[in-house]
């Protein structure tokens, strides 16, 4: 039951774009095909998955018993800055067709702010290992359905008219807030 | 190098090249923490004490990291001013860093530190690396203000505090996540009519 309440905020309560503001760089910066929205998903559903689980096992078995909290934020940087460089490495070598559709995105992840946020999130929140990684691929998910759906309604808007003013991030940032504005429909189901 | 050259890389991040209006950089925080304007503003000045720091020691190590790890070597640069910053806000401001919460570490992580460290630290002198910190910083201290001001006004009908009017005639939605993407995106819009004029 804890996982689906996980899940279920994870994706629709708090939305980690709409609701929480992070990502907001990818959201607005590969998101305007449903193809390339899919493809940064992907990469990002991959790569915070993997990043969570190290960053947990780090923070439980060297940060906390060495009381050497503080180096939380250069460590887990670190982490997820060489845990990119070889998920490229990898990934480049073992399927050079997933390379292909995720690997442009690969190193922007590492300034995103999603991957970090989550892994601080997951210690904040006091998650065990499981709960942690649920709550990775439930926001990741919730991360794509955001990217795909804005993504959607940008191949739309591109073919609308707009005052000069309005073209690119304007209209886009008011097109996210109508979406954020549709996701405040979710508040208040689970807690 | 004279002087006005210093002065136009001061102001470069104010107008020319505001962080936040015109390079569309560093969005999360830009929206996540301007509900009010005191918030927007100590995030500002937070994210420019971090870009001075990272700027001025990146310039000086310039010739001495070697080119295929200068990202990670710049992001421990980077990470451990913002721990700096994290530690003295929880030291000193409690309510403060409550209220930021997690955007305080992911400094670390906005894109306009990186970017300036890539940009332009790692190619100029420390003195002008460090007037390009600055006022790169606080170009982003003025938008999230600004952005912070007009949530603030609209959602509760008071700036930094102060109220101008009755908080039941506030928009409730300009203090909540979509009044966030649209505040700024008219901001940004007016920014780009302003510019062309």
């Amino acid at each position: 039951m804890t996982y689906i309440l996980i899940f279920i905020s994870a994706v629709f309560v708090n939305n980690i774009v709409l609701s929480q503001f992070l990502g907001i760089c990818p959201f607005l910066g590969v998101s305007k095909k449903i193809d390339t929205a899919l493809g940064m998903s992907g990469a990002v559903a991959f790569v915070m998955t993997i990043a969570t689980i190290f960053t947990y096992i780090i923070q439980k078995t060297v940060l906390e018993p060495f009381n050497i909290g503080f180096l939380q934020t250069i460590t887990f940087i670190l982490i997820i800055a060489a845990l990119v460089q070889l998920v490229e490495i990898i990934l480049k070598k073992v399927s050079p067709a997933l390379y292909q559709a995720l690997g442009v995105f690969l190193p922007l992840i590492t300034t995103n702010c999603t991957i970090l946020g989550v892994a601080i999130m997951v210690i904040q929140k006091d998650f065990n290992l499981l709960e942690s990684v649920v709550f990775a691929i439930s926001t990741a998910l919730g991360f794509g359905l955001a990217l795909v759906l804005f993504a959607g309604i940008r191949e739309q808007l591109s073919m609308a008219k707009l005052p000069k003013g309005m073209e690119g991030t304007p209209i886009s940032l008011l097109t996210a807030g109508l979406l954020a504005m549709a996701f405040m429909g979710f508040a208040g189901i689970v807690k | 190098m004279s002087n006005n050259s210093n002065l136009k890389v001061f102001l470069n991040g104010f107008f020319k090249e505001n962080p936040t209006f015109v390079l569309i950089l560093g969005m999360c925080p830009t929206l996540a923490t301007t509900s009010s304007a005191l918030n927007g503003l100590s995030m500002g000045l937070a994210t420019a004490f971090v870009l001075l720091g990272s700027n001025v020691v990146i310039s000086l190590l310039k010739n001495i990291i070697p080119d295929n790890v200068r990202i990670p070597a710049y992001v421990v640069v980077i990470a451990t001013f913002v721990s700096v910053v994290e530690m003295t806000m929880q030291a000193y401001v409690p309510a403060l860093y409550d209220s930021l919460g997690i955007f305080i570490p992911l400094i670390v992580v906005n894109c306009i530190v990186l970017g300036r460290a890539e940009a332009f630290a790692a190619k100029n002198t420390v003195f002008k690396s460090a007037l390009d910190g600055l006022g790169m910083g606080l170009g982003f201290s003025m938008a999230l203000t600004l952005l912070g001001s007009i949530r603030e006004i609209l959602g509760t009908g008071k700036i930094f505090g102060f109220t101008l009017y009755p908080d039941r005639y506030g928009m409730l939605i300009f203090v909540l996540a979509p009044g966030a993407f649209i505040a700024l995106g008219y901001l940004i819009a007016v920014m780009n009519k302003l510019k062309k004029a």
